[in-house]
């Protein structure tokens, strides 16, 4: 149970005390979430879509750290306004740079808004019944990252619950 | 990194009040204590307490003094029994290594509990690397310990039982005199050992009422200087040092005595002892006014540990549902309020408390916990405030939470 001095840059400072798109949005065209509760790491995001497949409108919530919420702000910003398939391209050392860094036990913060962003992207065009060719079949790092947390809470519950170490 | 640092200081201008309750990972030390320290930096008794010159005798002279005054506030028998060591975390390395080691062949396991601090849980975990086993007992959902378990954990081979006189983050005030009859009933060569670093200047606590063999304490919990603590050894116990080099006063704890700090220590329980009961009760009343000002006016809120005369004087340990505790602790500090978090803030770890964990708390509740601790420099003014405080900062945070489903 270490504990990690956690030195937020001011961005991520800013972004903390004055989240940019911030809050439920009741137009979407498709909500995404990613992360656990039980890792205290979760994010949901909101897209608003035209049919030209771009952003209008981006928000989320968060139940998470300070670089959760940072992250997960600054995600919303990078997306706005841009095509889907530009959307899709935005990696979490982008969005990690875009919050002026990020302590190393916070990177999972930044794969973890990555993910849901492509979650997002995916449901979209599921929903659509539409699989454009830039869109990789198999789910990208960040998404396999997201699954991965969400896998190891579980596995913690279980191990939890049965007692063991 | 360390500009980063410099810009969240800056965040924090223009603070109405600012009240500091971390006392489970620091303290403030009072004036009156850093002055009674001073003299000893460069005025007085600063030599090495082992050598024939005056500096050096003064040190003895110093040390010794300042061994009566804590013996006397443990109720050990003579000055002896006490053995200064950095802190908490040495005291009970020494504790649970010293008296294994010397007895590995004779037995082959350690008891302790589910809710113990780090540096007994993980100590007791390396022991397994020299083929001592460990068992851990659980607790209830206050914390208190399941005495029935202890009684079937202590065999033959038990060659140590180290349990906790008071939790660290919930303030249960464990049944350690019955532990102590239990243990030794069953077993009366196993050695008893107990953290007392919360429990000793908040409880009543007596080493030989209690009947256990060892006992730690730790000054900045008494709000004495960080980096020194004691381990209480009974007169005759087999114990080992754990470190090797110059001894000098103290035959399990080489090195050159820390003067200073040592007197800050004696200075500290002297404050606390000399109106124990004032202060104590002094501490009770804030306790309460705290967790009354949160647990009644807020929603989703849970007090963690037990209520009333069962739990420690100081302690306010609180779950703010649909909150995370490491986004909330910052938020505090941005108004002030200096607190700390059950919330996992490692990834490689991504457990949170084990203490919330062991009484059942779910992991949402955990990572929206927070611990506080009052002491007895605190004032009414000082709890209005963060009373004050708390509410707008859960409400923020809660707020970015939004609909997420947490639970």
């Amino acid at each position: 149970m270490s504990r990690m001095p956690l030195p937020y840059n001011p961005k991520i400072l800013e972004l903390f005390r004055n989240p940019k798109n911030l809050g439920k949005m009741e137009d979407a065209t498709v909500v995404a979430v990613a992360g656990n509760p039980m890792c205290g790491d979760m994010i949901t995001f909101y897209l608003k879509i035209n049919d030209q497949d771009i952003v209008e409108k981006a928000s989320f919530e968060s139940y998470g750290c300070a670089a959760n919420i940072a992250t997960s702000s600054i995600v919303t910003e990078l997306v706005k306004g841009l095509k889907l398939e530009e959307a899709w391209k935005i990696s979490w050392k982008e969005v990690t740079e875009a919050v002026g860094g990020l302590p190393s036990v916070k990177f999972h913060c930044g794969i973890l808004a990555v993910g849901a962003l492509k979650r997002a992207i995916r449901k979209y065009y599921e929903a659509k019944g539409a699989s454009p060719e830039w869109l990789q079949k198999q789910p990208s790092s960040e998404e396999k990252q997201a699954l991965k947390d969400e896998d190891l809470a579980k596995l913690l519950a279980k191990r939890m619950k049965s007692g063991e170490k | 990194m360390t500009e980063n640092v410099k810009e969240l200081l800056k965040a924090h201008k223009d603070l109405r009040r600012e009240v500091y309750l971390d006392s489970e990972n620091s303290n403030i030390v009072p004036d009156e204590v850093v002055n009674a320290m001073l003299p000893y930096y460069n005025q007085r008794a600063y030599g090495n307490p082992t050598l024939t010159h005056k500096p050096g005798w003064e040190a003895f002279e110093t040390i010794m003094e300042s061994a009566q005054s804590v013996t006397k506030s443990l109720g050990c028998r003579v000055a002896e029994e006490v053995t200064f060591v950095p802190g908490e975390t040495e005291a009970n390395n020494l504790a649970i290594l010293g008296t294994t080691f010397p007895l590995k062949n004779r037995g082959k396991r350690v008891v302790i509990s589910e809710v113990e601090p780090i540096s007994v849980l993980h100590v007791a975990e390396m022991l397994h690397d020299y083929g001592i086993t460990t068992t851990k007992i659980p607790v209830d959902s206050e914390g208190f310990f399941n005495l029935e378990k202890l009684k079937e954990a202590v065999d033959d081979e038990t060659l140590l039982v180290s349990l906790s006189a008071v939790n660290h983050e919930i303030g249960t005030v464990e049944p350690i005199k019955e532990a102590v009859e239990i243990v030794k009933n069953r077993n009366p060569t196993t050695v008893f050992h107990t953290d007392a670093s919360d429990a000793y200047g908040k409880i009543p606590f007596d080493v030989q009422k209690l009947g256990v063999d060892l006992a730690t304490v730790s000054s900045y919990k008494i709000l004495g200087p960080r980096g020194i603590g004691a381990l209480y050894v009974k007169e005759g116990l087999n114990i080992t040092r754990i470190l090797e080099g110059q001894i000098g006063t103290q035959k399990l704890w080489p090195g050159v005595e820390n003067t200073p700090l040592i007197v800050g220590f004696a200075k500290a329980s002297e404050l606390m002892f000399k109106d124990f009961e004032e202060n104590v009760n002094g501490m009770r009343r804030l306790r309460d006014m705290l967790i009354e000002g949160i647990v009644g006016k807020l929603s989703d809120v849970r007090l963690n540990g037990p209520e009333g005369s069962r739990r420690s004087p100081d302690n306010v340990n609180i779950s703010f549902l649909r909150c995370e505790g490491e986004a909330l602790t910052i938020e505090l500090s941005l108004n002030g309020v200096y607190v700390s978090s059950g919330s996992a803030c490692s990834r490689r770890l991504l457990q949170p408390s084990h203490v919330l964990a062991a009484i059942g708390r779910k992991y949402s509740e955990a990572h929206g916990s927070l611990l506080m601790k009052v002491t007895r420099c605190h004032t009414e003014e000082d709890i209005n405030y963060v009373l004050e405080i708390i509410p707008e900062a859960v409400k923020r945070i809660r707020g970015i939470v939004g609909s997420t489903e947490v639970d």
